[in-house]
This record gives structure tokens, sequence and C-alpha cells, in this order.
């Protein structure tokens, strides 16, 4: 048995404040208050763990997961494949990753999404999957549209898709958006611009990969995820016992 | 020049935004994609102890409830043991100990059926009071918010707890409690999250 081993603290300054101004939603969804800091017991350093009777082989393909058979669904073909590694550069296996997103009209197939771009009756919009033993994930989608949202009159996101990642612990959870190189509105959008550091805001823009995409068929991004990192257990952490 | 500390940097957060449900509740969102829903059932058909449930809403600064929220959960057995390769012992087939649950488009209450667990090991030999450990996201909320939730029918576990000690306020620790009640033979516990103002939840930074 793997001796337990605390993450490393989480670099709040790295990840957008609780309250950002321009983000007009986060400002009565914001605690006032610090948040009280905690060492890391056994609550958090376990977590759920998933395996592949938790999810179908289909489920990556957003091509085909939703849709009729024989049907695709309309929009530019893409793969977003990469790794989920940790801090510490080491890879993450067996994590659940869970996307979702607005079809190529930047419409989400959700009952509470009244945009009038078209919804496209082959495109779901989720997939999950499980990184192999090397942390790596692929998924096939097709490229999200822009859409407006009501946060200044004239605000519009960037094509984006979010990601959900588990990791080992519980105090690894994370969700997070991934936006496309290239794309203009990534710079005026105010989501995006809750994270303080441009070079954090870098970290979410999948690159163009030319090698990866499959010639004549789909082409390719690559977005790389970093879930914390854990100590050593070179040096006791004192977790348990004395 | 010296020498280079070769650590990534963790990815930032981004809000779940609006239509979280999308990916991690399809069925919510309002259409059927998956064999089967990840998260529905938290403990499973052999855990052993108490059934319960859990309610409440969460709360803005404005004092309404938000309708757009994922809560995850995450608690050990009714022995203290998460189902995780590094607890030691053993837990029940088919208890997981995770699960999410989505507030009420209509109302914001959200509601979940576990067992309670037990308590858990804490820090350098102490004991933990049987807790659950909860995660909220939503629109609005840039960075997933961890909080703990605690039982009041646990006063002297509680009163021991090294998480809830290291609050400096009374309080505020009485946010963290949940209160029980009995529905139908069921026990229930409340516990209402505030995100923000008069009696805001405390938060964790883990």
């Amino acid at each position: 048995m793997k001796k337990p081993a605390e993450f490393y603290q989480r670099d709040r300054r790295w990840h957008p404040p609780a309250y950002a101004r321009d983000y007009k939603t986060s400002v009565a969804r914001s605690p006032q208050y610090a948040a009280i800091s905690l060492e890391n017991t056994l609550s958090e350093i376990t977590g759920p763990v998933f395996g592949h009777g938790d999810i179908d082989p289909i489920d990556n393909d957003l091509l085909s997961n939703f849709a009729e058979a024989g049907q695709s669904p309309i929009g530019e073909r893409i793969i977003v494949h990469g790794r989920v590694l940790d801090e510490n550069a080491r890879p993450v296996p067996n994590t659940l990753v869970e996307i979702w997103q607005a079809n190529a009209s930047g419409r989400y197939r959700h009952k509470k999404d009244t945009y009038l771009g078209a919804l496209d009756p082959n495109f779901g919009g989720c997939g999950r999957t499980l990184t192999d033993e090397n942390g790596y994930y692929f998924f096939r989608t097709v490229k999200p549209g822009a859409y407006p949202w009501r946060n200044w009159v004239n605000d519009w996101r960037p094509a984006h898709i979010h990601f959900s990642i588990f990791g080992t612990g519980f105090a690894q959870r994370l969700i997070t958006q991934l936006y496309f190189e290239g794309d203009p509105l990534i710079a005026k959008c105010p989501i995006v611009n809750t994270i303080p550091d441009p070079a954090a805001i870098e970290q979410l823009i999948a690159v163009l990969d030319m090698n990866a995409t499959i010639p004549l068929d789909t082409i390719a991004y690559k977005f790389d995820i970093v879930l914390r990192g854990r100590r050593s257990t070179l040096f006791e952490n004192r977790l348990e016992g004395n | 020049m010296k020498q280079r500390l070769e650590y990534l940097k963790e990815t930032p957060s981004q809000t779940a935004g609006p239509y979280v449900h999308i990916g991690l509740a399809p069925g919510d969102a309002g259409f059927q994609i998956y064999n089967q829903e990840l998260g529905r059932d938290i403990a499973g058909p052999n855990a052993k102890g108490e059934r319960i449930r859990v309610e409440g809403l969460v709360i803005d600064g404005t004092g309404s409830p938000i309708k757009d929220v994922l809560l995850e959960v995450w608690q050990a057995n009714a022995h203290g043991v998460h189902a995780h390769p590094e607890h030691p012992g053993d837990v029940e087939e088919d208890f997981r100990g995770w699960g999410r649950v989505i507030t009420d488009f209509e109302t914001g209450e959200w509601g979940f059926d576990t067992i309670k667990p037990g308590a858990t090991p804490g820090r350098n030999g102490a004991t933990q009071a049987p807790h659950i450990n909860l995660w909220i996201v939503a629109r609005g909320i840039n960075l997933g918010l961890n909080t703990r939730l605690y039982f009041d029918d646990e006063e002297s576990a509680n009163a021991a707890d090294p998480v809830i000690n290291t609050i400096e306020w009374q309080r505020r620790r009485q946010t963290l409690i949940a209160t029980r009640s009995v529905r139908d033979g069921i026990p229930v516990y409340r516990f209402d999250i505030r995100i923000q103002g008069e009696d805001e939840t405390v938060f964790f930074d883990i």
C-alpha cells in the first residue's frame, strides 16, 4: 500500500479569485471571508476511483455518441488529445476526464439554453474517458461555435470546451475550459480574464497539432492538463501516527 | 545563474458555467446519452450503517437560492474508511462514497441519500468526527469551493474534531453542522450553504 502523501499547496494566485468584478455573476457568488487553510487529511488525499466498467468505449466520441446511425454532427471535425500530468510532470493514469460543449453553431443541448443558434440532432455535446497508463486521453468532436451571453450586453464567449478532471484525491478535483489557438475572442472574454496571470491563461489555449491530425479526415488540437502534485515520501509527512 | 525548479503549474480553474449538467449529469440537462450516469448512488446497496438523507439550499449574497449548482460528495463508510487504495481497510462491495447532485432548477433544493459516515483518522493520530466533504461548482464560482458537513448529533466528536477546532470563531463553526430531523422514519439532515453574506459557510483551502 502506498503511503498517503499530501498535495502541494494550491497556488491561489494562479487561479482566478472568487470575486471578479467584470464577470458579474461572481459578485454575489464569491465568499467574502478567507478560506480556512487545512492541511490534508485522508479525507482530501483520497478520492473516487473509476474503472472501465463505469463508462463505454463510445463515450469519448462526440462525433458518434449521439448521432443517428450513419450520420454525423455538422461542424469542423476535430481531435482533442493530450496528457493529464501532475505538477511533478508525472502522468496521472486511469483518471476520469469529462467534457461538455456547445455545438458548431454555439448552441448547448440544455433545457435552459434558448440561444437562437440551431440544435444539431446528431450532437449531444458531452463525452468522457479514462486516461491510459501514460496519462493520455483523446476525444473526437466538432469545434464548438462562439456564442453571446448576457454579462455586458455584447459579450461573446470564445469557442471553448469544458473539462472536468478528478486525479487521485479529492483535493485535485478541477473544472476548467479549453480555448483554441488564434481565437480573437479569448482576449476579450471576462471569464478568461478572471485569471490574473497571462501565462496561466496560455495554459488553457489548446494548440493546433498537425502531427496528430488524420489527413483528409479530422484536424487535431493538443491540450495537456496539470493537476496538483504530491509531496515526495522521502521525508515523512507525519500524516498518521507520530 | 542558478538552477531551475522543474515543477509544472497546475492548470488554472474556470467556472463550470450554467450548463455543467450537460457534461456531468446529462439527464438533468434534458437528454439521455450514457448507459449509466455516474454518482447517482453514493453508498450502494450493501453499505452498513444508518441510511440518511441530506438536504439543503445553496444561497448567494443576495439571500437567494442558486439554481444551477452541482455538488459533489466524498465520504467514508460507516467504519470511517474511504473507498480508495491508500486508505487502509475495506469497504462494502459497491460502496464508492462519491456522488453528485444538482440544485433544482425551480426551487434550488438539493438532496442525496447515503449512509452516515463513521469517524475517520486525522493527522498525527487524531480522530476526525464523522463528516462529508462537499465540493461546489456553478456559474459565477471561479474555483470549486470545498467545505465539510458535520452532524449535530455528534456533539462530543465535533467538539474534539481537529478541523472544526481550526476555525477561530465559534459562530462560524456552526455553519458546518447539519441539523437532524426525522421524516417518514428517515433521518434527514438539513445543510444550507451560504456562499456569501450573513453566516457565510466556512470554506476550506485544502
